[in-house]
């Protein structure tokens, strides 16, 4: 599904991933660790398309298509999500309007009709449920005065909405309690399905309690240094980051 | 001939038609000698420096409107709030047109100009309000008051509110290669009274058009008024627009103005606070391209303490725009407890569009709150980015964001349907369906 070949990236001079390699088939569950500005949220905004970035060698494959010169609303046409570290206010533009304009959007690009109203509201109230997001909730302004949990769930509740085939969690842990934890984690769980694929890129082992990764990948310095199943997750909740580092340096 | 000349040259011709033995030819010819000393006012004067008017004075404009132009109502439809029912004052060229106008005298008048100038019966009201508020060193008013006669009259009386909203539209239909336009609106609300007015000026073709607009508003103790300015002119059409607001005691008035359209569009909007408790409203969503350029001139007079004023200005200019805020509050020595607030906020989406602006303040009371604040900027790309990984394209992206930008200041609209019109007309101006009924 998603194939990333030797990927370098920067800002302004700044290199910051430098041979990234990673292969995610449908059905998987992939998560990124790291310590603090190893990459991670590099990597997720570039595999995303963000154009601050430049990439200056390597390449991503997605479906089968390198992405190179491909725009972010075309990649989320073609069914790639990011959940955002940090969510944007729009103030204005409710929570239900947002999302019918995002669906409505992609379906117009893969040459669909808009989603009938009726079908629409079905979606959104079962979604809704699902991530225990309050129907008031969907008529606040976008993220606008939101907790820092409240914008993490509206992220999951627009991927539930929009049912991308790879999403890609941006940190999507960091300021949720337990429950919240629990709810957003459920929600991605629920998506899941032999199709499609989600990567998660997080700090901590914790969320990894609740999203079982297939395969843990270490990023440092902007390259995957180690590779392995869940329990490298727990060995580095345990070790810490240094025990990577310096197994990197050898 | 320069514009000032002929226009002073006219001034008889205007005598021939008017009643010389009425009091207000005093205060006509009174205004004329002081515009024929000051003249149009220059970019030398810090009040005109970003607003030229020197092209305007070369051309040639027909003074005097035909009286025999005629609208079919399905023809200017679209301009009319035609979703509510409404009171109409219409002028074709500066001419009454009754066909198109709906007015009253049921406990309100509603009516003309004209006619509170000639009839016995309003000669009380025009002696206590015409051209009080308004000022007289002005030489742009002065030459309104000059030739003043025809405009809207309204006057609600104690107590009273009107059945629906008024609407003034001023159509031109471009029957002279090129005009100038007059309007002289009288706005009287007394005490408790209540009064939604919403006021357009369109050109229909495209002839040089130029309005010079004098309102007066007086709003009585605990009065409430709401006037939405709509201004979504052509490009050959250009707009000074001198409006002045008194203010009793517990009166609320707000004045929003929708710069979307004109060559040149002027709003000088003065408020003076003459009493307690006063509320004053001035917001503004300017949304301009090509050349246009809008020069937004506010003043709040804060005279009396206990006083409030909410000033929001939104701007977003692209293409070779420019525009103008200079938000003026003073603040009386008397006026302890004012609360002021200012914010002007605007949007280049054009490397190519200038925007000036410029907060005034004179504050010589000690125990007030005065807050303002202005910004220049671009979209920020990090939202947009945001949008974008949505799958909302990067045109929908950007008025989205556009959208959001200008939508407090449509918060307090309280005409519904106004309300939804303003948001198509923002959707129609930034060129995309947003996919939802704003």
């Amino acid at each position: 599904m998603l194939t990333i070949k030797n990927l370098h990236a920067g800002v302004d001079n700044k290199k910051i991933l430098k041979g990234i390699n990673l292969e995610v088939n449908p059905g998987e569950i992939h998560a990124i660790m790291g310590p603090n500005g190893s990459g991670k949220s590099t990597l997720a905004s570039v595999i995303a398309g963000k154009e601050d970035f430049e990439v200056t060698r390597g390449k991503i494959i997605f479906e089968g298509e390198d992405l190179d010169e491909v725009a972010p609303e075309e990649r989320a046409h073609k069914g790639i999500f990011l959940s955002f570290q940090y969510p944007v206010e729009i103030p204005g533009v409710s929570v239900t309007n947002f999302v019918k304009t995002a669906i409505n959007e992609t379906r117009k690009a893969r040459g669909q009709e808009d989603m009938p109203a009726n079908e629409m509201l079905k979606l959104l109230k079962e979604k809704a449920e699902m991530l225990e997001i309050d129907r008031k909730f969907l008529s606040r302004s976008l993220n606008e005065g939101f907790s820092g949990g409240e914008k993490k769930r509206n992220e999951i509740f627009q991927m539930a909405m929009l049912e991308p085939r790879l999403a890609v969690l941006d940190e999507t842990d960091s300021g949720l309690d337990i429950d919240a934890l629990r709810i957003v984690a459920n929600g991605v769980n629920k998506l899941r399905s032999k199709d499609n694929a989600v990567i998660v890129i997080t700090h901590y082992q914790r969320l990894l309690d609740y999203i079982v990764p297939d395969f843990v990948h270490v990023i440092h310095d902007g390259k995957i240094v180690k590779s392995g199943t869940k329990d490298l997750a727990l060995e580095l909740e345990e070790k810490g980051y240094d025990w990577i580092k310096q197994e990197a340096v050898l | 001939m320069e514009l000032k000349d002929k226009l002073i040259a006219s001034f008889m011709a205007f005598e021939n038609e008017v009643d010389l033995t009425h009091p207000v030819h005093e205060i006509r010819s009174e205004a004329l000698r002081n515009f024929e000393a000051k003249g149009f006012p220059g970019r030398k004067s810090e009040a005109w420096k970003y607003t030229s008017l020197e092209r305007l004075q070369k051309i040639d404009f027909s003074l005097f409107p035909r009286q025999d132009n005629a609208l079919e109502y399905r023809d200017v439809k679209k301009y009319f709030l035609h979703e509510i029912d409404t009171y109409k004052i219409v002028f074709i060229d500066g001419v009454y047109s009754s066909y198109l106008s709906e007015t009253t005298h049921d406990g309100v008048d509603i009516c003309l100009m004209s006619a509170a100038l000639t009839k016995p019966m309003y000669k009380p009201i025009i002696d206590v309000y015409f051209n009080k508020v308004a000022s007289r060193e002005d030489s742009l008013v002065s030459l309104n008051t000059a030739f003043a006669r025809e405009g809207a009259f309204i006057y609600v009386p104690k107590n009273k509110v009107p059945r629906k909203p008024v609407e003034i539209l001023h159509f031109s239909t471009g029957s002279e290669t090129a005009q100038m336009l007059q309007p002289r609106n009288l706005i009287v609300t007394e005490e408790n009274a209540e009064l939604q007015v919403i006021e357009r000026h369109q050109s229909l073709t495209d002839n040089e058009v130029l309005t010079n607009s004098v309102t007066e508003i007086y709003a009585g103790k605990d009065a409430i008024v709401d006037y939405y300015k709509v201004q979504n002119d052509r490009e050959t059409a250009s707009l000074i627009d001198n409006t002045y607001i008194d203010q009793k005691g517990k009166s609320h008035v707000s004045v929003h103005t929708f710069s979307f359209g004109g060559k040149l569009t002027r709003n000088n909007l003065n408020f003076y606070q003459d009493g307690e408790h006063i509320d004053s409203t001035l917001k503004g969503v300017t949304l301009l391209g090509e050349k246009q350029h809008v020069d937004h001139h506010t003043l709040v007079h804060h005279q009396q303490p206990n006083c409030e004023s909410h000033q929001d200005y939104k701007g977003i200019y692209g293409q070779r725009s420019t525009g103008v805020f200079n938000g003026k509050i003073i603040v009386d020595k008397i006026a302890q407890k004012t609360n002021a607030f200012q914010q002007n906020n605007n949007l280049l989406i054009s490397d190519k569009a200038t925007v000036n602006t410029k907060p005034q303040l004179e504050i010589f009371a000690d125990d007030v709150r005065c807050s303002h604040g202005c910004t220049i900027g671009q979209l920020d790309k990090e939202a947009l980015f945001y949008l974008r990984a949505r799958g909302i394209p990067e045109k929908e992206a950007s008025a989205l964001m556009m959208y959001a930008f200008a939508n407090n200041v449509l918060e307090s609209v309280r005409i519904q349907e106004l309300k939804q019109r303003i948001n198509k007309l923002i959707a129609q101006k930034l060129g995309v369906n947003l996919g939802f009924e704003l």
